[in-house]
């Protein structure tokens, strides 16, 4: 048995935040107790002494991109879960954006099978909504349900065929799958490579504008409207997207959304530098933005943050700024750069932690999220005050392109557990 | 007093007592080209690379041009014999003319931010000689010597930049250049080229044509770049020349000792009308002679000493 002691423990899911110790037996919780009344007990072989810390549980990216199959000199199932580990997080779902794309069962269980063999955290695969995310014909989404995808999304692109993301969602719903929004009208992005405004305009750069976003943001939002189905709103950048999809939940409508770290931690006027590793899609917005993300994020209208983890190597980014693919890891440092929002006063820490945790699963509708006795034992145990450098040379991931290279950020997953075994601690990762 | 940096990347990167270094050391470089023999020993053993992605007759000459009244080496790359074409990066292409010891690389490249790239990872100066739409510093530099040879300062002018501002280098680097200096810049063009937010950079955006031309010293036309227009942007070069275009009746409105310029190369019949290009106004070959005297006085300022 492995003992958890003098931490403090916060499940959002069931309004926990106490100090209390955490008793785990068999991958499972076996029970949460007063401090100290659980310390003589007999059989426990292993204990963490979290003082000082917080107890939660295991960190859920709902948005990653582990690029296997198909592209493994960027990423691996294996590297990414490794990545995952070393952030905190112990539950990952996957986008279908590989060569070949998640759009069958066979790629699904080639996912799945490659997890349980090599990764380290909890892996749950999306599949496609169209065939090889095409965005022309509807991939075999009971099949994919069936093989255990958890929701599907062609992310990385938008079904632009109004229609099409109609019978999509409609189908979808009938095997109760979520559908995740990818929100970008490719036309009017129109080889845009940042938002567009000042910025843009001084560098010239091409720009993005926010409605290029908020239209599909808000047809989306009616086909879910008209077709009953839930969906979920992908990397929400805009402070017109909140205000969409705010109106949308006031009407009752099942749409949930995400923000990423760097939506609320950089604006636009960071890519002065023409440093690659800013380029995104949907682009990093103005600083009104950020404030309306950070606005979405604490009434509640943005429901997870989620980092949209997407390794690129040095061929991809020390290229010319028109030239370089979109995509910032983020799996590394989501963690200390959300922890910022508590430093900023805008959350407390259970209000954080939900959107790791309970609502990641909520909406993916995963048996994880919470510390409640019988339930996995995926945990992570964070000391809020340690402060560390981030240097992406020290990344577990197998790229680099991360924008916060020797930012000065709070807190760290110190222990991470993943059904009861300890997969970080003080001696780096046991994996 | 040398320039702040081995590089000139930008014109905002430019103190005012540096663009004034330049011009002035222009001045004294201008007399070189019209001596009988047209070159001095300043840069003998200096090798300069003209290396250009993207076409040029008039920016590539005039850096060759002067490089060679100086006495420099100067060798000219362009993409279609290079190795860009088997799939070389730009990083790679740079390090491998850095490891040919060049004292200055001038780069022409269709993306914003590539000369930057050299500058990053070369030892060799860099001069930025048009980057995507972002910067193309030293046609600013020639443009404000053209203006200042005319006008004696360039302090109170007004200057009006009418045209394609969204894809014109040569527009974001005039309106570093103006403001620093101290001159109005007024802006004008069909709004789907004028860029978002241009009001930020210190310019006012004009109502009309006539708007802009009113009280200015010197109108600058930019060229409508027919090879990469999309069509959405306007809806016909005929409409196009009526609306934002510059003619001889139209210019009845302007000042009377109003100066024409452009960047070149001009599209005839289009932005600018052939009697206004052809006429007493005009200064457009008068800013190709000026500039081989200020890209003299660059590479001069840059690698001379």
């Amino acid at each position: 048995m492995l003992l958890i002691k003098n931490g403090r423990v916060i499940d959002p899911a069931r309004a926990v935040d106490d100090d209390l110790d955490l008793l785990i037996d068999q991958g499972k919780i076996v029970e949460l107790t007063r401090r100290n009344e659980t310390h003589k007990r007999e059989g426990v072989s292993q204990s963490i002494d979290a003082q000082g810390m917080i107890v939660v549980p295991g960190l859920i990216d709902m948005h990653v991109h582990l690029r296997e199959p198909g592209h493994e000199y960027k990423e691996t199932i294996k590297t990414g879960c490794q990545a995952a580990a070393w952030g905190g997080f112990t539950s990952i779902a996957c986008m279908p954006n590989t060569t070949p794309s998640n759009d069958t069962h066979a790629v699904t269980d080639y996912i799945l099978d490659k997890a349980r063999g090599e990764g380290c955290v909890n892996v749950f695969p999306i599949g496609a909504i169209t065939k090889g995310l095409q965005g022309e014909s509807l991939a075999e989404m009971g099949e994919l349900k069936n093989a255990g995808v958890v929701a599907v999304s062609d992310d990385g692109t938008t079904v632009s065929n109004s229609e099409l993301m109609r019978r999509a969602m409609e189908y979808a719903n009938n095997f109760d799958l979520l559908v995740i929004c990818h929100c970008e009208d490719s036309l009017l992005v129109a080889h845009g490579v940042m938002n567009e405004g000042y910025t843009a305009t001084r560098l010239g750069l091409k720009g993005i504008p926010s409605a290029a976003e908020e239209i599909v943001v808000a047809r989306d939002i009616l086909l879910a409207e008209l077709t009953g189905c839930r969906i979920h709103i992908a990397h929400v950048s805009t402070a017109g997207s909140v205000r969409i999809i705010r109106e949308a939940k006031s009407r009752g409508i099942k749409v949930t959304a995400e923000t990423a770290p760097h939506y609320f931690s950089l604006s636009e006027e960071a890519l002065e530098s023409f440093n690659t590793n800013l380029k995104v899609n949907p682009p990093l917005r103005s600083v009104r933005d950020v404030e309306a993300i950070k606005e979405g994020l604490k009434d509640g209208t943005l429901d997870v943050i989620a980092t949209d983890h997407a390794p690129h190597s040095s061929l991809e980014k020390e290229v010319e700024f028109d030239y370089a693919s979109t995509g910032m890891v983020g799996l590394e440092t989501a963690l200390p750069l959300s922890l910022r929002l508590i430093q900023e006063r805008l959350f407390t820490v259970p209000e954080l932690v939900r959107k790791l945790t309970a609502h990641p699963a909520k909406i993916l509708n995963i048996a994880k999220g919470t510390l409640a006795p019988g339930a996995d034992a995926d945990i992570t145990i964070i000391d809020l005050s340690a402060r560390k450098k981030v240097d992406v040379h020290q990344f577990k991931s197998k790229s680099r392109n991360s924008p916060f290279h020797g930012w000065e950020l709070e807190g760290e997953a110190r222990y991470v557990v993943v059904k009861g075994r300890v997969i970080k601690g003080p001696g780096g990762l046991a994996v | 007093m040398p320039l702040q940096s081995k590089d000139l990347l930008t014109i905002e990167q430019l103190s005012v007592d540096e663009i004034t270094l330049i011009l002035d050391t222009a001045d004294s470089m201008k007399e070189i080209s019209t001596r009988d023999i047209k070159k001095v020993p300043t840069l003998r053993g200096k090798t300069i690379i003209n290396l250009f992605y993207e076409p040029s007759t008039r920016t590539r000459t005039s850096f060759e041009i002067a490089g060679k009244r100086l006495s420099a080496d100067v060798i000219n790359i362009s993409t279609s014999v290079s190795s860009v074409v088997k799939g070389e990066t730009l990083k790679d292409t740079g390090k491998n003319l850095q490891a040919m010891n060049p004292d200055t690389v001038v780069i022409r490249h269709a993306a914003a931010g590539a000369a930057k790239i050299l500058a990053d990872s070369l030892s060799a100066s860099i001069i930025n000689a048009g980057d995507g739409a972002h910067e193309h510093p030293t046609q600013a530099l020639l443009d404000v010597f053209t203006m200042r040879e005319r006008k004696g300062t360039i302090a109170g002018l007004q200057v009006a930049i009418i045209g394609d501002l969204s894809h014109s280098r040569v527009a974001r680097s005039n309106i570093h250049a103006l403001n620093k200096l101290g001159a109005e810049v007024v802006v004008y063009g069909p709004p789907t080229m004028i860029p978002p937010r241009i009001e930020m950079m210190g310019v006012r955006v004009a109502q009309s044509i006539d708007d802009a031309i009113r009280s200015a010293d010197v109108i600058m036309m930019l060229r409508i770049q027919l090879e990469r227009q999309s069509q959405f942007l306007f809806p016909s070069l005929r409409e196009y020349s009526t609306f934002f275009g510059l003619n001889g009746e139209r210019l009845t409105h302007a000042k009377e000792d109003v100066l024409i310029m452009h960047p070149g190369p001009i599209n005839r019949g289009v932005e600018i009308s052939p009697e206004v290009a052809d006429g007493p106004y005009a200064l457009i070959l008068e800013q190709v002679t000026n500039g081989v005297a200020v890209r003299m006085a660059l590479l001069y300022l840059l690698i001379g000493k």
